[in-house]
């Protein structure tokens, strides 16, 4: 018998209070602690740095944060919804708004911070936001985009606070098409991050944007508009903004509010006092992230939280561990800015020496702070490039190789940025506290052979993600050195990946497995095997338009693809015809029907909206098939790594709430994308409104009806690894969205990987979801008009595949049953009937002749 | 069995003798290999269905159920992607004026394969300890 667990009671529901409960559900094996976590906020914590890209096309759910397993797991609770008002710090107890008291054995409080609201008169009239939670974000969003309908021009907006938040709304307003001024009370932009000269160059990079910057300018007043609502900022030099929206972003205030009242100690400028354990003078009450202050300071950045909560749950288990120290390192997130900062920015440490180079006409400011000796490396500011950030940052406190000055050069000019000789001990993921030592070890004795395997195995890079170049070439030189050659070829035959052997064939031209393997494949490469001959197969039939049963292609499909149909655990086959978005006439399910009843195929609908028919022998598949392309129906590419179905909800023709023809669409892109191969197969879905009824989300390209258009997610896959569609672009119209599908499609198509689907393919293709959306909206690699002609010639050449073998006596050869006896049934096969059809015998049926049914053929026909 | 023309290069026929199902391949222009047809890891006669390759130097054939590969010469299973390997029977085939032949002893007496399996080439995942494999057909033909 295990004692009963005791109750840690978490209040907040941020970053911090969602580590600590995962990295205790990870330590707690025993089940010592049962966790309960009161989250204020209506959603489970989310990733609240990555809150602006709320605005450049993702949504709520992409914000989350780890797995969703773990709020199911039976040693946790959260509960939502639900802010504490009191701390009884003698009862044990806190006190929720709906009156629930809850005792805690140990409590933490992970309240973090809430907006600073400046003392300025009209801050609190309406169009005026703060920045910190999905809804602030969601609500100035809707406020923007409500302003924006009623004006024939622009909407004006200001931010007040030129930090690092002020910076990151500057740049969500302007994502939404709002004129944005910053106003920055101090001498110039990020000023707790970096010094004037980096200062100088980042307002210049700012300005670039679009964005007025106006610095040494304090607010004095902001006035309402006619309606009430905000209207213009008045400023102390007597300057006035006309604006339309006003976002605060001045600082932040730890909500140390409970533990006030409770009479713990709280810090000169707030904050809950705790010692290096991050333990109040209450030994029963913690404190972790910004509400902390941990010498004598709050910190509002993630890291240090993350590492309060690992301290934390280390002492909940009896562990020694103390607050390492912050790391205050930060990196701007704004498109087309870099900016980072780390270590000893402001070189305060006595005699630190400065090493700048400064190019205001290119837009690049980099400093290094170096000790005494310039030797070892103290911090630097990076403005305008900072791809040296993810290699220096970790080499703080340590010499640096060769000549400082080389890190200061362009990239790309050939100066060895750090990777390979970085220490072990050094953190290259200040997000999760993973080491170079961590990430090496994953590699050599986790088994891990790529950057995604190693980010599963030890978390670095999954959080903030800057650091991934880093663990890229950390991943790489180990493999290097373990003797492991990255190697990304598909086989023994073939050294290249699937995509770049595509671009070789599609380059070189060559249109035969025997050319292709005499010029790409490896010394060995003659006959190929099961690997590297469909992948042959599916290039030739994405480039080409020739049948896939063609000549020498025949030999190289897969077994479905060879006879065109699924094959199933007994041997025989299951024939699905295709049935685009759906819909099916009656006359064709009669069709259908009566084939299936002909032959004695057992029948089932599909997640997918078609029907399949199982147990169709192979010398029988042509003959169904003749029924079925005589019925109008042609092949449904069940059996092919291609576009299987695209799925719809009846949309506005029947439905109350439809708002846009779900079915034609569905239909129509069905038809266009038929019998295209790619890396794995496709599925697609068209719902008719938000409700969403196709699932759409759930698929490869998902499409959702608006009012004004469509909105497309891309990259949905069920199956093992389930993921969400995340958005790609908005309220298309239907002509921009089809152009935009068939660039989608075939840039996955030109460029995954063998068998990957959508999802990890955009996780891992250049720039991730951003990246695709720049190639297929931006055209940033200048190869949009290819991928069109791609589309087009596809469509134009595209025929059944069943229709033309049956048209054609040399393909129907291959399904003959046996060589020397074309028609005989495989006398293997045996059936047993349940629920009115038939399914293949188990082997102790087998063995009782009595329940055996007959194959899958009446008497009538055989 | 049948005439060589019958047989696609690189590709898989079945066929059927006095109840056996036998998987060909023919392999070269005139070169034919056989083995069962029965898939040991599924139960179903689809063996002639997979794909022909090679591995290190060997001619192979990958089930088309579950995948594994064997060797066309020797049956030995190559790959047997974590399951208890399961060597495939084989027989003797001579192509003669165009005409494919199975050698008659070994349709009556189960061949052993493996048993010269001395020859095994580094890099191939392990079968040793294989049953004999003319239990294994037997067992697994019902």
């Amino acid at each position: 018998m295990s004692p009963l667990p005791q109750q840690l009671v978490v209040v907040g529901g941020g970053m911090v209070a969602q580590r600590l409960v995962e990295a205790l559900r990870a330590r707690d094996e025993a089940g010592r602690w049962h966790v309960t976590v009161l989250a204020e906020e209506p959603r489970a914590p989310y990733d609240r740095v990555a809150l602006t890209s709320y605005f450049s096309g993702r949504d709520p759910e992409s914000l989350s944060l780890g797995s969703p397993d773990l709020w199911g797991d039976p040693c946790v609770t959260l509960v939502r919804g639900r802010s504490v008002i009191a701390l009884d710090l003698a009862a044990r107890t806190v006190r929720s708004d709906d009156g629930t008291v809850r005792g805690y054995d140990r409590l933490v409080l992970a309240t973090g911070s809430r907006p600073t609201v400046p003392p300025i008169v009209g801050a609190d009239l309406p169009g005026v936001f703060v920045y910190r939670t999905i809804d602030d974000v969601a609500a100035l969003r809707g406020w923007v985009e409500e302003r924006s309908a009623g004006l024939d021009r622009p909407v004006r907006g200001a931010v007040i606070g030129g930090g690092l938040l002020g910076l990151e709304a500057a740049g969500a307003l302007q994502a939404l098409g709002t004129r944005t001024t910053v106003v920055q009370v101090g001498s110039h932009l990020m000023s707790a991050q970096i010094d004037l000269g980096g200062g100088h160059v980042l307002r210049r990079l700012i300005t670039r944007l679009g964005v007025d910057v106006r610095v040494d300018a304090a607010t004095a007043r902001i006035r309402a508009n006619d309606r009430g609502q905000v209207g213009r900022l008045e400023l102390a030099d007597g300057e006035r903004i006309d604006v339309d929206v006003v976002v605060l972003a001045t600082g932040v205030t730890p909500r140390d509010e409970l533990a006030r009242a409770a009479g713990l100690a709280v810090g000169p400028r707030g904050g809950v006092v705790v010692d290096e354990a991050c333990r109040t003078a209450d030994p029963r009450v913690w404190a972790a992230g910004e509400v902390a202050c941990i010498d004598g300071a709050c910190l509002g950045l993630v890291a240090p939280g993350y590492a309060m909560a690992e301290v934390v749950v280390d002492r909940l288990l009896g562990g020694s561990a103390v607050f390492p120290g912050a790391d205050t390192a930060t990196k701007l997130k704004l498109s087309g800015v870099d900016v980072a900062s780390f270590g000893d920015a402001f070189a305060r440490t006595p005699g630190a020496l400065e090493l700048v180079h400064s190019d205001p006409a290119a837009g690049v400011y980099k400093k290094l702070v170096l000790s005494d000796d310039a030797r070892t490396l103290l911090g630097g500011v990076l403005v305008g490039d900072a791809s040296a950030y993810a290699g220096l940052r970790p080499m703080v406190g340590r010499p640096l190789a060769g000549d400082p000055s080389a890190h200061l050069l362009p990239a790309g000019s050939g100066a060895g940025a750090p990777g390979g000789d970085l220490p072990d001990d050094a953190t290259v993921c200040s997000c999760n506290n993973v080491t170079a030592g961590t990430v090496r070890a994953a590699v050599t004795e986790h088994g891990c052979i790529d950057v995604a395997g190693v980010k599963a195995c030890t978390r670095a890079g999954t959080s903030c993600g800057s650091c991934v170049p880093l663990v890229k070439r950390l991943v790489g030189d180990e493999l290097l050195r373990a003797g492991v050659a990255v190697n990304a070829g598909l086989c023994e035959h073939v050294a290249l990946s699937r995509a770049q052997l595509f671009d070789a064939v599609r380059v070189t031209g060559l249109r035969t497995f025997s050319e292709i393997m005499r010029r790409h494949g490896t010394a060995v490469a003659g006959r190929g095997c099961d690997i590297c001959k469909p992948v042959v197969a599916s290039i030739l039939a994405s480039l080409d338009d020739g049948h896939v049963l063609d000549d020498e292609r025949a030999a190289l499909q897969d077994t479905n693809d060879h006879v065109m149909a699924n094959l199933q655990k007994d041997g025989s086959y299951s024939v699905v015809p295709r049935i685009p978005g759906g819909e099916v006439t009656p006359e064709g399910l009669l069709a259908i029907g009566q084939v299936a009843l002909d032959y004695g195929l057992y029948t089932k609908i599909t997640g997918g909206q078609r029907i399949d028919l199982f147990g169709a022998r192979l010398e029988q598949l042509p003959e169904i098939w003749r029924r079925l392309v005589d019925a109008g129906f042609e092949s449904g590419h069940a059996y092919g790594k291609s576009l299987r179905t695209v799925k719809s909800c009846v949309g506005s023709t029947w439905c109350r709430y439809g708002v846009q023809d779900a079915v034609a669409l569905a239909v129509r892109l069905e038809l266009r994308y038929r019998g295209l191969r790619s890396p794995h197969k496709l599925k697609l879905g068209v719902s008719g409104c938000a409700r969403e009824c196709a699932e759409a989300r759930a698929k490869d390209v998902g499409v959702v009806a608006t009012d004004r258009g469509w909105n497309l997610y891309v990259g949905g896959n069920g199956g093992f690894t389930p993921r969400h569609a995340r958005l790609l672009a908005e309220d298309l119209d239907t002509e921009s969205l089809v152009r935009t599908i068939d660039r989608f499609l075939m840039y996955y198509v030109r460029t995954a990987d063998r068998l990957q689907r959508t999802a990890p393919w955009i996780d891992e293709v250049e720039g991730g979801l951003d990246g695709v959306r720049a190639v297929v909206l931006e055209d940033s690699l200048g190869i949009a008009a290819d991928l069109d002609a791609a589309m087009a010639r596809h469509v134009e050449v595209y025929e059944d595949e069943w229709k033309a073998t049956l048209d054609d006596p040399v393909k129907l050869r291959r399904f003959a049953s046996f060589v020397n006896a074309p028609s005989t049934a495989d006398p293997s096969l045996a059936y047993v009937a349940e629920r009115g059809q038939v399914r293949p015998a188990t082997p102790t049926e087998r063995a009782d002749p009595a329940v055996l049914v007959a194959g899958t053929t009446l008497a009538v026909r055989s | 069995m049948c005439g060589l023309d019958d047989l696609v290069l690189e590709r898989g026929a079945a066929a059927l003798v006095d109840g056996e199902q036998i998987a060909l391949f023919r392999v070269g222009e005139r070169e034919v290999l056989a083995v069962q047809q029965l898939d040991p890891y599924s139960g179903a006669q689809v063996i002639s269905r997979g794909i022909v390759g090679s591995r290190a130097g060997a001619v192979t054939v990958a089930s088309p159920m579950y995948k594994q590969v064997f060797d066309l010469r020797t049956g030995r299973c190559l790959d047997a992607l974590g399951r208890e390997p399961q060597d495939l029977r084989t027989w003797s085939v001579r192509v003669e004026s165009d005409v494919v032949m199975v050698a008659a002893d070994d349709l009556e007496a189960a061949a052993v394969p493996g048993t010269d399996g001395t020859d095994r080439t580094d890099g191939t995942d392990g079968c040793a300890g294989s049953a004999g494999s003319a239990g294994t057909v037997r067992a697994a033909a019902r």
